[in-house]
């Protein structure tokens, strides 16, 4: 049997692979958010001159590709395998990127949890062998996320309480087989959990279930619990999903304690009326390869579980009728 | 539809109690708030167009072709505002207030208009004008006929 495989849902990597680089860029408001400052670009406007947001995005996450390898000091031909994924049909964002950059790509759809979910997938490739260098980027763009899931962007209309703000931004990271920097020490790849949530005004309590799925499967599998981390963070629950993760986690006697947050929590401040919080891949992307690196970076934290978290749904199944189920990936990234 | 088994170790909450526990912590719509809002920005729209309608009379016209070209007018306004990205910032504060008004039907034409330029004026503009006014036009003509065809055996 695989001596790789913990209990479970769980792998952990025999020789755990480092995270060479790390790069973010993002739009205007996330700029102005309170990790405006750790983010290694922040565009002027969310449309950069591009003809459309589509091709925006997409420009976004091709500057990200690029900026993560030359961060990592690579010639871009010792990269194996690029693993990225966005929230448009077809994930064109990403596709398209991975266009410009001529290496082997492997299209990832996680809905948000697609940077952890990249992030564990890269690794196992690197540590099964069939990998050096990989590297691994989400997007997502606000304008394009509103016309596709939602309504035209100049309509006029209010957003529910519980509804969250599509992050613009990319952010990658490079993994390599040796090297210094934070290592990547296990994964452990969740289910699809539905608990009939159908309104899509409210992500968070739809993802919530998902994550504390994986939370306490992560746990169990590798004999944990919460004290063993410095941070235990989710991919953009919010605060509506925050809120129910932590009460379901307690109801199945799971303490988490105080390290428990949310990027979709920490990217925006309550002034910039964005509701329960942010979402999209790049939500936990950008603020994994911004702030969380550099206080990995900085000796503040040692252990670190993201966890990813994404709502599979599309607007077809909504209309169908369907509930929105969801998915949580959790990595751990220790220094 | 609801996982039907979770294999164990899992969260020990159902799918009912999580129903409840959601509707607990899933904060309420700001109705008063709302209502207040759509009140008065919804009334100052409506005394906007009850004074170009006066003008129009004042001009002149009949109050039929008054209401006509007060009508229009409204519709151009919404449009415009719509085009200079300024009545989504008026509909996110008014809600219903700026939604019901002939400017909010005109507002629910001109985004898509604005947003699938991008993909041509054929299958992008045309097939996706009406995605937001479609259903308002397909059960308010219908409704209308409906009642006329009442009002024709009634009378």
């Amino acid at each position: 049997m695989n001596s790789k495989r913990m209990g479970n849902q769980t792998v952990v990597f025999a020789n755990p692979p480092v995270i060479l680089s790390s790069y973010s860029v993002v739009g205007p408001k996330e700029g102005q958010g309170p990790l405006g400052k750790t983010f290694d670009h922040v565009w002027k406007d969310v449309l950069h001159g591009e003809k459309s947001w589509e091709v925006a995005e997409s420009k976004m996450l091709l500057e990200t590709m690029q900026g993560a390898i030359q961060q990592a000091q690579l010639p871009q031909d010792k990269i194996d395998f690029i693993l990225a994924g966005d929230l448009l049909n077809q994930i064109i964002a990403s596709s398209f990127a991975a266009r410009q950059m001529a290496l082997p790509f492997i299209g990832l759809y996680g809905a948000c949890s697609t940077m952890a979910l990249s992030m564990a997938m890269g690794s196992m490739l690197i540590d099964g062998g069939f990998a050096e260098h990989v590297l691994a980027g989400v997007s997502s763009h606000h304008d394009t996320a509103e016309r596709q899931f939602r309504a035209p962007t100049e309509q006029g209309n209010q957003r529910a309480m519980s509804a969250q703000w599509t992050v613009t931004g990319a952010g990658c990271v490079v993994l390599g087989g040796s090297g210094t920097g934070p290592r990547i020490t296990a994964a452990t790849l969740g289910r699809v959990v539905d608990f009939d949530e159908t309104d899509i005004s409210n992500m968070g309590a739809a993802m919530a279930p998902a994550v504390a799925d994986t939370i306490i499967n992560h746990f169990h599998d590798l004999q944990r619990q919460a004290s063993d981390y410095d941070l235990i963070v989710s991919g953009d629950l919010g605060t509506v999903g925050l809120a129910l993760a932590t009460e379901v986690l307690k109801q199945s006697g799971v303490d988490m304690g105080t390290g428990f947050s949310d990027c979709g929590i920490m990217i925006f401040d309550a002034s910039q009326d964005v509701h329960a919080g942010a979402s999209g891949c790049g939500c936990s992307s950008v603020v994994f390869a911004g702030d969380i690196m550099r206080r990995i970076k900085a000796g503040e934290l040692k252990r670190v579980l993201l966890v990813g978290s994404g709502a599979l749904h599309s607007p077809t199944s909504s209309l169908q009728g369907e509930s929105i189920p969801g998915i949580g990936h959790a990595v751990v990234i220790e220094a | 539809m609801a996982n039907q088994t979770l294999r164990k170790p899992t969260i020990s909450v159902t799918p009912q109690a999580y129903k409840t526990l959601s509707q607990q912590l899933t904060p309420k719509p700001t109705i008063l708030k709302n209502i207040v809002r759509a009140f008065v920005v919804g009334g100052v729209i409506c005394a906007i167009g009850q004074v170009i309608l006066n003008l129009f009379v004042i001009g002149g016209l009949t109050s039929i072709e008054a209401s006509t070209a007060a009508t229009a007018t409204m519709i151009f306004l919404g449009a415009l505002l719509t085009g200079l990205g300024i009545y989504d910032t008026i509909g996110k504060f008014a809600g219903a207030g700026s939604i019901v008004p002939v400017t909010g039907f005109a507002n629910s034409i001109v985004a898509p208009a604005m947003e699938f330029q991008r993909e041509g004026y054929i299958l992008g503009v045309g097939s996706k004008l009406f995605t937001v006014a479609g259903p308002v036009l397909v059960y308010g003509i219908t409704t209308s006929i409906v009642v006329g065809i009442i009002y024709y055996i009634l009378h």
